[in-house]
């Protein structure tokens, strides 16, 4: 099934016109905002004009998640603010937070590519969609909650968590199609005896996983499990949030929308371009987006391009299933979270020691964070409602900033391994 | 009043073994202890008779350690005396926050914010309210 057909199965030659058009287009955008005005005043690329060919994008330097966050909060805006409609924030590497704004016209061919994706894997209108994203700043839920909509799906807003709703709802209402992390779809399988609930009293057939990596063996447990189809679907915040590439029922990985992004694969060490299926760092440059246009932007996704066709007859190419990232980004159950964001709330409290350990493990499936402190040994008063009113603290502050749940553990000074380097901080217990 | 030692320490086996072996090494003799278990963390209290010595050694050997007062009750050994100080705090609204007794010394001692406070009234209304050398010599 296809939604828009001309463009999904458009030929190479008619691809490339339309996409330099559009190119065109998002460099015109981008010189309205500050920081690209600045940036491309320093290469050759002074007006759309200068794109004469695709390959003339090489010239714009690459837009880091740094950048972002350097332009916080409007450095990238490059419409008007009375035309922007919608924002949607994460939070950055360290305190900073990154903002995408959106127009209408950028939110309705988001909600388009979210919908393509859908149709793609057979969702229809007669079809019930729970939607047990989280909804919010977090693009995750918004996202997939319109394309459903507009393919005239019935959408069940159900939002992340609380699982015994989450079944009661797919029970009364007859859910066919789940959006959720893999995480959470292995955690309610867990759950199905406790709450009394048995496959036969649900209508399930599909479900899209997404917001965090997995493998094809976690796919395949969960298809085996529920009986049900698992497609992949990858996005993230900076380019809009999920959508940007999904499966089609063929399963054969992720058909990246060209007509809405450029994508480029580079060796994340060194920046240069990679060749079709070499494995480098996925960057994508915007070609449809007004508000917030990003040319060459760094995802840090791992990944590769695959140009054999696909049985659908969609002509774009298609990536992998993400591998890893290129920095030191944890997903923890479908939120990012940096290391340094943890490091700079521990070193605002004197209360605690310099050394400390991030360690990331599962309970009944889902991500559990803890971060192990040290206390500072002289700031120690013999108080035991301090300590616990300092680790609460903590707790508190961490869930604030990094919107993820945190398990904070004091120690004692010196009983942590000591770090030689930021990657010893992080122990990532998880399998997969 | 008298002082006592806290230690904060890592929940699991060998902790608490390192700190009472850098007290016996140095000669500082426990008449008490009390260890309070908050999940993966504990604290545990002493007395000790080298107050001012065993924070020292302590701190040195890089525990994180405090010294607290506390007041110290010297009871009769008989029932009902200490319903009768308990009572005697309650209807103050002194609040006891931790405390602990040695049997044989009939010894009570106990953890409340305004220690110093409810050490005069103790005294003030006949109980025996020990000093830093009684305590320890007990």
């Amino acid at each position: 099934m296809f939604r828009d057909k001309a463009i999904e199965t458009i030929d190479k030659s008619s691809l490339e016109r339309l996409q330099l058009e559009n190119l065109k287009k998002t460099i015109s955008c981008a010189q309205k905002t500050r920081f690209y005005k600045n940036r491309l005043s320093k290469t050759r690329i002074k007006s759309p004009d200068d794109i004469r060919s695709l390959k003339d994008l090489q010239d714009v330097p690459f837009t880091t998640k740094d950048d972002l966050r350097a332009c916080y909060p409007d450095g990238l805006l490059s419409v008007d603010k009375s035309d922007v409609v919608r924002l949607h924030t994460s939070s950055g590497t360290t305190g900073m937070p990154t903002v995408i704004y959106h127009t209408q016209a950028d939110l309705d061919y988001w909600t388009e590519l979210v919908s393509r994706g859908l149709t793609a894997c057979g969702v229809t209108k007669s079809d019930i969609f729970q939607n047990m994203m989280t909804y919010g700043l977090f693009t995750g839920g918004l996202g997939l909650h319109y394309g459903a909509e507009r393919l005239g799906a019935l959408v069940i807003p159900a939002g992340a968590g609380n699982t015994r709703r989450q079944l009661q709802l797919m029970k009364d209402f007859h859910t066919t199609t789940l959006h959720a992390t893999p995480n959470y779809m292995l955690h309610i399988m867990l759950k199905l005896a406790e709450f009394d609930i048995s496959l036969k009293d649900l209508n399930l057939k599909k479900v899209f996983l997404g917001a965090e990596p997995y493998t094809e063996n976690t796919r395949k447990k969960i298809e085996e499990f529920y009986h049900i189809d698992a497609y992949n679907c990858y996005g993230l915040s900076e380019l809009n949030g999920p959508g940007v590439a999904m499966e089609c029922e063929h399963k054969r990985d992720l058909h990246i929308w060209e007509d809405s992004y450029i994508v480029e694969i580079i060796n994340p060490d060194t920046g240069e371009i990679l060749k079709d299926g070499e494995a480098g760092e996925l960057v994508l440059t915007t070609l449809k987006r007004e508000a917030t246009p990003l040319l060459r932007y760094r995802s840090r996704d791992l990944t590769r391009i695959l140009t054999d066709t696909c049985p659908c007859g969609r002509t774009h190419r298609r990536i992998s299933r993400i591998t890893g990232r290129s920095d030191d980004m944890l997903i923890i159950n479908g939120v990012n979270v940096f290391p340094s964001q943890i490091e700079e709330i521990l070193m605002k409290r004197p209360e605690v020691g310099t050394n400390y350990q991030i360690v990331v493990d599962q309970r009944e499936s889902l991500d559990r964070l803890s971060i192990k402190v040290e206390l500072y040994a002289k700031l120690f008063e013999g108080d035991i409602k301090v300590l616990e009113r300092l680790r609460d603290s903590i707790a508190h502050e961490m869930k604030s900033t990094l919107l993820v749940g945190v398990h904070v553990e004091l120690h004692e000074p010196g009983s942590l391994p000591v770090s030689e380097g930021k990657a010893k901080r992080v122990v990532d217990e998880r399998k997969n | 009043m008298a002082k006592q030692i806290r230690v904060f320490l890592d929940n699991k086996p060998g902790r608490l073994e390192k700190v009472t072996g850098v007290l016996a090494a140095k000669g500082v003799n426990v008449r008490a202890m009390l260890i309070s278990d908050r999940g993966e963390f504990g604290i545990v209290k002493f007395l000790v008779d080298k107050p001012d010595l065993t924070i020292v050694v302590l701190k040195d050997a890089g525990f994180a350690a405090a010294v607290k007062e506390v007041v110290a009750v010297r009871l009769d050994d008989k029932i009902g005396r200490l319903h009768d100080m308990i009572e005697f705090l309650s209807s103050r609204g002194i609040n006891i926050s931790d405390g602990y007794g040695f049997a044989g010394h009939s010894v009570f001692c106990l953890e409340t914010e305004g220690f110093e406070e409810a050490a005069r009234l103790l005294k003030e209304n006949g109980f025996y309210v020990l000093s830093d050398q009684e305590l320890y010599e007990t």
